[in-house]
């Protein structure tokens, strides 16, 4: 059975690297928005199957990469070749996509993609998840009112996610922490091993609807990746 | 003390890290400009072929223009790898568009571990590569190439020069690695206004070099392709001979093998890596002439007749952009370039060998010749190029005529563009009119990538913890006294957005008037 979650993630811990991206878009435009950041910042997070082999050595598997077009927005981008990962991201998307569109939402809201490790802990205790590095893309909904608005919001979203992009990869290129690579019997403390063609590091997405109060509403989602080391 | 010498085993991995960083580099820019959506598949199992752990296809010309380029140099301080993107009308107009610039500086991190942390990191910066070649400008403009315009590209080696891109280029940085023998940086300047260049100023432009096309194409009726050395350039430079490439330093090999999983140390092994060999290199646009292929298009797009040769103008030979022929049954099959001579034929599949000795390349030998590339008219029922003008021999035509025929699968002609031929206005094709203007080759599955040196093996370690010269003058820009081809109003100059949506007509589709052309084309995809 799905295991013991770990705690929503709150305010990130000291040391984890907090990201905060914002994006204003039309509603049809929120789910290729958010998925262009997600996969952007997935393909840097994620590397080829790990095989372990004696001695302690590894050998790393392959990653795919492809060319995603955007229907709704003049603007592509590049994803990791898995259709496990691609499908995760846009089953959550998709709900806070749902989320947003929902009664109770002024059409502002954020999602949150964190990567963590695990620190396992002795029983009766709970695993600890520990992240190191939260993005953050906060989403505003516009309503457009003519043809010609919304031709432009396509470009201009556009030229914004690009934007975007250059930010990501300006964060990554920091080289800043990086869980150490892990042996064998760590490796599902560091990353994702579910996925049959790539490994991204352990992440969890959520995601936050600002209601028309203008308070927070607070949506965990189900782990969307299975935990292969639950209790 | 601590011994901070790189080790000679090191040393080598390195410059062997670097060489195949430098030529994944231009793989990822210039497929990123042959106007595709490009896919490869991510596999489990490490076949022992692919650096970086990426998956990123070799196009063997591509390969084959980078090394000539590199000359067996590495990219050093002063010595940058440089790939030009730049854009080419019908008309003959040309403009450079982007410069990416692989380049080293002396800034050294001596504690970096080699064999795993550069290489990690290298292959952190070519995904960076991969995300930021599709949101330059430029990526736009090749999406939309091939009816009157194509991208090309060039690569050369040495000092950086930038002068071409026009007044207030933008410069957006990739990513650093550094290394025990300097950082290298990855960044790509471009164009954001398009400036307008004299007419006087392309009759003097060299002929255009690298070509983007797609290479996964059968190659034309043997009779009808005079063939050309790769170095062939008309006009000015015609006597110049340069070095051929010799790939002698290289393992040459069709076959290839992968690594078996028992190599358990992270080093690359060397069997036949030799010391590259000290070469004269030409730092100035070294024009790497050569991809006018004479390549037909396979049966089921639109295939040309390259024009006979020695057609004086010094804009003829360029082989236009077409988009690939597929395999329908193996969408990651390449059908190679195969019968040209000396391209080995490229199994789908690398051989899983045993060789874990050995490092190998697959590289196109020398004999990878290439013609001007001109449609008469085509074999195909495409109705397109029925209608084309441009069948006769004069250069002028022909440079017209390259760009009747590439039409995506689904594309409603007629098309017609001649008419601009005879505005002198350059880029005069942009100017608005009523023409159709058609969408980009659907999309073109890439074959799994062929090659191969023995892969790296992880070994079990932590995470370590862990550059632009301006080259020569380039001539002015001349302001001409002319309704400018990119505006309506009058109003200079336009930038790269205004002109995207100058082209976003959208083409119009054409339903089921599908010729067997299309037909089969439909099946590839």
């Amino acid at each position: 059975g799905p295991a013991a979650p770990c705690p929503p993630p709150a305010a990130p811990a000291m040391n984890c690297r907090a990201e905060v991206l914002e994006v204003s878009v039309e509603g049809r435009q929120v789910e290729e928005a958010v998925l262009a950041v997600l996969h952007t910042v997935l393909l840097h997070r994620s590397t080829g199957k790990f095989h372990y082999k004696k001695e302690g050595t590894y050998s790393i598997g392959t990653v795919g990469t492809q060319d995603v077009d955007c229907d709704f927005i003049d603007f592509a981008y590049v994803r990791v070749s898995s259709e496990e990962l691609d499908r995760a991201l846009r089953k959550a998307v998709g709900e806070f996509k749902d989320a947003l569109r929902g009664s109770g939402s002024d059409g502002m809201g954020q999602i949150s993609l964190e990567f963590y490790q695990k620190k396992k802990s002795r029983w009766p205790f709970s695993d600890e998840c520990i992240p190191w590095e939260l993005w953050t893309i906060k989403v505003n909904v516009v309503n457009l009112a003519n043809e010609q608005e919304r031709q432009i919001c396509r470009e201009k979203v556009g030229e914004k996610l690009c934007e975007k992009i250059i930010n990501i990869v300006e964060v990554m290129n920091r080289h800043e922490y990086l869980p150490k690579m892990p042996t064998q019997s760590e490796v599902d403390n560091v990353f994702d091993t579910s996925l049959k063609d790539v490994q991204p590091y352990l992440y969890k997405i959520s995601y936050q609807i600002t209601d028309s109060l203008g308070t927070s509403v607070t949506t965990t989602m189900r782990r969307l990746i299975k935990d292969t080391l639950a209790l | 003390a601590m011994d901070t010498d790189l080790s000679s085993q090191d040393r080598k991995d390195l410059d062997k890290f670097i060489k195949f960083f430098a030529l994944k580099t231009v793989q990822v820019i210039v497929q990123a400009r042959l106007g595709e959506k490009i896919c490869t598949r991510s596999s489990s199992s490490p076949t022992g072929s692919d650096w970086f752990n990426l998956a990123i296809k070799d196009i063997p010309e591509v390969t084959h223009e980078a090394k000539k380029a590199l000359a067996g140099q590495l990219p050093a301080v002063g010595r940058s790898m440089c790939v030009e993107i730049s854009l080419k009308t019908s008309e003959g107009d040309s403009m450079e568009l982007e410069i990416w610039c692989l380049e080293m500086n002396e800034k050294c991190d001596k504690e970096i571990k080699v064999s795993y942390t550069v290489y990690n990191r290298l292959s952190l910066l070519l995904k960076s590569l991969l995300a930021i070649t599709r949101v330059t400008p430029a990526y736009r403009l090749s999406r939309k190439q091939g009816h009157e315009y194509v991208i090309l590209y060039r690569i050369y080696f040495g000092e950086v020069q930038l002068s071409g891109l026009g007044e207030g280029f933008q410069t957006v940085r990739v990513g650093t690695v550094g290394t025990p023998v300097g950082t290298i940086t990855l960044s790509c300047a471009y164009r954001i206004n398009l400036a307008f260049m004299s007419t006087r100023q392309f009759e003097r432009t060299p002929p255009i070099m690298g070509i983007i096309i797609d290479h996964f194409v059968d190659r034309p009726y043997p009779s009808s392709s005079p063939m050309h050395p790769c170095n062939y350039r008309a006009g000015e430079d015609n006597g110049a001979v340069y070095p051929s490439v010799e790939d002698s330093q290289e393992v040459c090999t069709t076959s290839f093998s992968t690594s078996p999983p028992s190599q358990c140390v992270f080093t690359v092994t060397k069997a036949h890596f030799q010391p590259p060999a000290p070469m004269v290199t030409d730092t100035l646009k070294v024009p790497v002439m050569g991809l006018a292929v004479s390549h037909q298009l396979s049966s089921s797009r639109l295939s040309y007749q390259p024009a006979a040769l020695g057609v004086g103008s010094a804009d003829m030979g360029y082989p236009v952009l077409f988009a690939g022929g597929l395999n329908a049954a193996h969408p990651h099959q390449l059908i190679g370039p195969g019968k040209e001579g000396g391209v080995p034929p490229i199994p789908s599949q690398p051989a899983h060998g045993t060789q874990a000795d050995q490092e190998r390349m697959c590289t196109p030998l020398d004999g990878v010749h290439y013609s001007a590339a001109t449609p008469s008219s085509s074999e195909d029922t495409e109705t397109v190029s029925n209608s084309s003008e441009g069948k006769s021999g004069s250069p002028h035509d022909l440079l017209e005529t390259i760009f009747i025929r590439k039409v995506g699968a689904f594309v409603n002609k007629p098309i017609n563009q001649v008419t601009m031929a005879n505005l002198d206005i350059p880029f005069a094709m942009f100017a608005p009119k009523n023409v159709e203007l058609e969408d980009n080759d659907p999309m073109v599955n890439p074959p799994d990538s062929p090659e191969t040196e023995s892969p790296l093996q992880g070994s079990l370690h932590s995470e370590g913890s862990s550059g632009s010269s301006t080259g020569n003058t380039h001539d002015d820009f001349v302001m001409i006294d002319f309704k400018p081809a990119f505006s309506k109003d009058d109003i200079l100059p336009m930038d790269l957005g205004t002109f995207y949506r100058e082209f976003q007509n959208p083409p119009q589709l054409s339903s089921l008037s599908i010729d067997i052309g299309a037909q089969s084309m439909a099946e590839d995809l």
